[in-house]
């Protein structure tokens, strides 16, 4: 008895390119379910993009702060700090600053800072603004203008304001994440309205929004599932990698930062804090995502083992 | 995979004979469709249609139950590759594995460690399930020593791994009663020895092979011994070869009945260090595992495992709610502003820390939505301008504060003008995602 159920898939992930040259990454491309590589010709290789700040976040669990102590200050240290240090292949910068309240930073001043981490580090970026519409549209395009032909990825584009940010990327040769809110009909619904307005789907990449382990992980995992089998099916408009916001979700939970004097049969703080990233990560993996967004270092060790260990093809 | 009633009726004789006590064989066919009547009552139907009807009325993957002083344990049963099919049923039992080797002073405060990883989250108690215990091959009188001190301590159902069956038949023979799981481990270990406690309820038997046509043949030898209770496990292997067997193991058993993998799948982590935990740890549970046995207590490692499971084992049909009433966040007072959202724990949980995270302190109004999201509540018009007024009036949050001014989340604008009439409520509308609240609320008033 032939004791093998093999999963034919009728199409694949659009593969998508960040950066240019010879640090440039591809993700997507998968033909089959993650990580099944007997099934399918494409092995997923998921990557891990470092967060780095514009400005010091405020709102940080102690021991992530103490991580990055030195660069917290100094985002272009920072994101060579994960490049040296850290091994870093993404850089995904968050424009945090340029919000109204939050220190209301020019467009002028955020696309020179774009630029200068660009020309130090030279890496492929993701760059995320501060999800107020109407700076994000001022910021963005200048950004992408500093970043032209540098093939970097712009976000988060939502149903209702993707136009202004698509259509410097087309002009720029840069590419969108596509912001969704766990919901597998808008976050269609918005791929084709990019592609419509000129952008190519192979510049576009899947934010579906997901939850902290505990705190909503199985809604975005169950809808993750459900995409990445139509797209496999052949849903071209739902063929796209995913980029999953992993550390901001999962520092948010209080599991991740409550003490151990307040909790004492909870565990060693620090440790929970990363493992908190580390199992969130993990899930989104085998839910398809292909962009990992985190912090903790010694979580994006955890996750880059695993990740390495499941595209393990060993021996047959 | 259940058959219709027309499946069914294709394969009786279709005499309309009535000895069933049906006027017709469809009348029939239909009625062990819907599991009302047993084959047995047709009295003409063929063998082999016979066996065709009952093996498709089994579950595909069989459950075993386990019972212990903290409850039944339900393993398998699982129908599903994906849980938005359905659901997943039983969650994955997860053991933590103690060496024979610890003294029995050691042994008992682990235990006690153990008995204390129980950590409650939205309303439930997580714990362990399984205390397993190694046999280092070296002194059978202390294995069995640590055994009896496990049952007198604890009442975790308890797994046994150990590849001397002699030793095994000793334990069994002073385990009063309790479920015992035993792990048949190593080339020598001969499961006939053990074909006498084949029907005994309170043993499970673990059958471990490397792939999937060796465990097949050994499943099937055990199903011809009589066994009743079996897991199956395909040994340590890195985790890309495991995530393909476990794989393997659940669609060969729904897709292709094959029944004799339909078996609870359970797996031993042998590696002590807590990354390696964590990361075989979540793919077993994710991809379909029914038990896990790890070499690790520590709380900050179990923790976030037993909430993975928390979470992909709740019923995507209904998902989890929070209380509907008012919740004050952070030190309110009279002015605090009155912020509404759904009792869907995740619109909650979301909000409650964006709340958090502005440090103004709040009210969050959770409607009773029947745990629907905002968007989803308010097209099923369960979040509609009376049910807020009637989760304002209940909970008579104007008695909390000075003001008459509410929040509303962006997504809902359209209802804001009927909301501050039929509420009397003076109504705000607020960002549509929960990221938007913490500037909101610093500019709010
Ligand atoms: S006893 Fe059998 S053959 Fe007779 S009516 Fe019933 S199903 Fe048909």
């Amino acid at each position: 008895m032939e004791l093998e159920y093999i999963e034919k898939s009728s199409n694949s992930i659009t593969s998508v390119i960040l950066g240019t040259g010879s640090t440039s990454l591809k993700v997507g491309g998968e033909d089959a379910l993650p990580f099944l590589y007997r099934e399918g010709k494409n092995v997923s290789l998921p990557i891990i993009a470092h967060e780095v700040f514009d400005s010091a976040p405020s709102d940080w669990a102690k021991s992530l702060k103490d991580e990055f102590k030195s660069v917290i200050n100094k985002p272009i240290e920072w994101a060579l700090y994960c490049k040296n240090e850290l091994n870093a292949k993404l850089i995904c910068l968050r424009l945090s600053s340029a919000h109204p309240d939050f220190g209301n930073n020019s467009a002028d001043k955020l696309a020179k800072l774009c630029r200068d981490i660009y020309a130090k580090v030279n890496l492929p970026m993701v760059i995320i603004g501060c999800g107020d519409d109407k700076k994000d549209n001022q910021v963005l395009p200048e950004c992408s203008k500093a970043l032209k032909g540098k093939n970097c990825y712009f976000g988060n584009t939502t149903i209702d304001n993707y136009k202004t940010i698509a259509a410097s990327c087309i002009a720029d040769g840069n590419g969108v994440i596509a912001h969704s809110p766990i919901d597998i009909n808008i976050a269609k619904q918005l791929n084709i309205l990019i592609n419509e307005v000129g952008l190519p789907l192979d510049k576009v990449i899947i934010n579906p929004t997901v939850g902290a382990l505990g705190y909503g992980l199985e809604y975005a995992y169950s809808i993750m599932e459900r995409a990445r089998l139509a797209a496999l099916m052949g849903d071209k408009m739902l063929a796209l990698p995913f980029i999953c916001f992993i550390a901001q979700e999962s520092w948010r939970a209080k599991e991740s930062k409550a003490s151990e004097k307040d909790n004492p049969d909870w565990g060693k703080e620090l440790e929970r804090g990363i493992y908190w990233e580390a199992v969130t990560a993990n899930s989104f993996l085998h839910a398809g995502a292909d962009i990992l967004v985190m912090r903790h270092p010694k979580a994006v060790e955890i996750v880059s083992k695993a990740i390495k260990e499941l595209t393990n093809k060993g021996i047959k | 995979m259940a058959l219709s009633g027309l499946d069914i009726y294709k394969l009786l004789p279709k005499t309309n004979c009535k000895k069933c006590g049906f006027a017709t064989c469809l009348a029939f066919a239909m009625q062990l469709a819907k599991k009302a009547s047993s084959v047995e009552n047709c009295p003409f139907i063929s063998q082999e249609a016979k066996d065709k009807i009952i093996s498709a009325s089994l579950a595909p993957i069989k459950s075993i139950s386990l019972e212990s002083r903290c409850g039944e344990l339900i393993l398998g049963g699982e129908k599903v590759l994906f849980r938005h099919e359905e659901k997943f049923f039983n969650p994955c039992a997860i053991g933590i594995i103690f060496e024979d080797s610890l003294s029995e002073a050691k042994l008992i405060e682990k235990i006690s460690d153990v008995k204390r990883l129980s950590f409650e989250r939205v309303g439930e108690i997580l714990t362990v399930d399984v205390v397993a215990l190694k046999y280092s091959g070296i002194d059978a009188g202390k294995y069995i020593d640590s055994f009896k001190a496990i049952i007198n301590n604890c009442d975790f159902v308890v797994a046994l791994i150990c590849d001397d069956t002699d030793v095994i038949k000793k334990v069994v023979e002073i385990a009063n009663g309790r479920d015992l799981i035993i792990y048949c481990f190593g080339k020598e270990f001969d499961i006939e020895k053990f074909s006498h406690f084949a029907s005994n309820k309170n043993l499970s038997f673990v059958l471990v092979a490397e792939d999937l046509d060796s465990l097949n043949i050994l499943t099937l030898k055990c199903e011809q011994l009589k066994f009743k209770n079996l897991l199956i496990d395909t040994g340590e292997k890195n985790l890309s070869d495991k995530l393909w067997d476990l794989t393997q193991i659940r669609r060969l058993s729904l897709k292709k009945h094959i029944r004799s993998l339909g078996y609870p799948v359970s797996c031993i982590i042998e590696q002590t260090s807590p990354e390696a935990i964590i990361n075989k740890a979540s793919c077993y549970i994710l991809k379909y595992a029914s038990m896990i046995l790890v070499k690790s207590d520590a709380p900050e490692v179990i923790f976030p495992l037993l909430t993975l499971r928390q979470n992909i084992y709740s019923d995507p049909q209904k998902p989890l709610q929070v209380e509907p009433k008012s919740y004050a966040v952070g030190q309110v007072d009279k002015d605090s502003p009155v912020l509404v959202t759904t009792n869907f724990s995740l619109s909650y949980f979301t909000v409650l820390s964006e709340v958090e995270a502005s440090r103004v302190p709040s009210y969050i109004v959770s409607v009773d939505t029947e745990g629907m999201s905002v968007l989803t509540a308010w097209a099923a018009e369960k979040l509609t301008p009376e049910s807020i007024t009637k989760a304002l009036e209940k909970d008579n949050i104007k008695d909390k504060v000075d003001h008459k001014k509410l929040v509303i989340p962006g997504y809902v604008s359209v209802m804001s003008g009927d909301l501050q009439e039929k509420s009397g409520w003076q109504v705000t509308v607020g960002p549509k995602e929960a990221s938007g609240i913490p500037s909101f609320l610093k500019k709010y008033k």
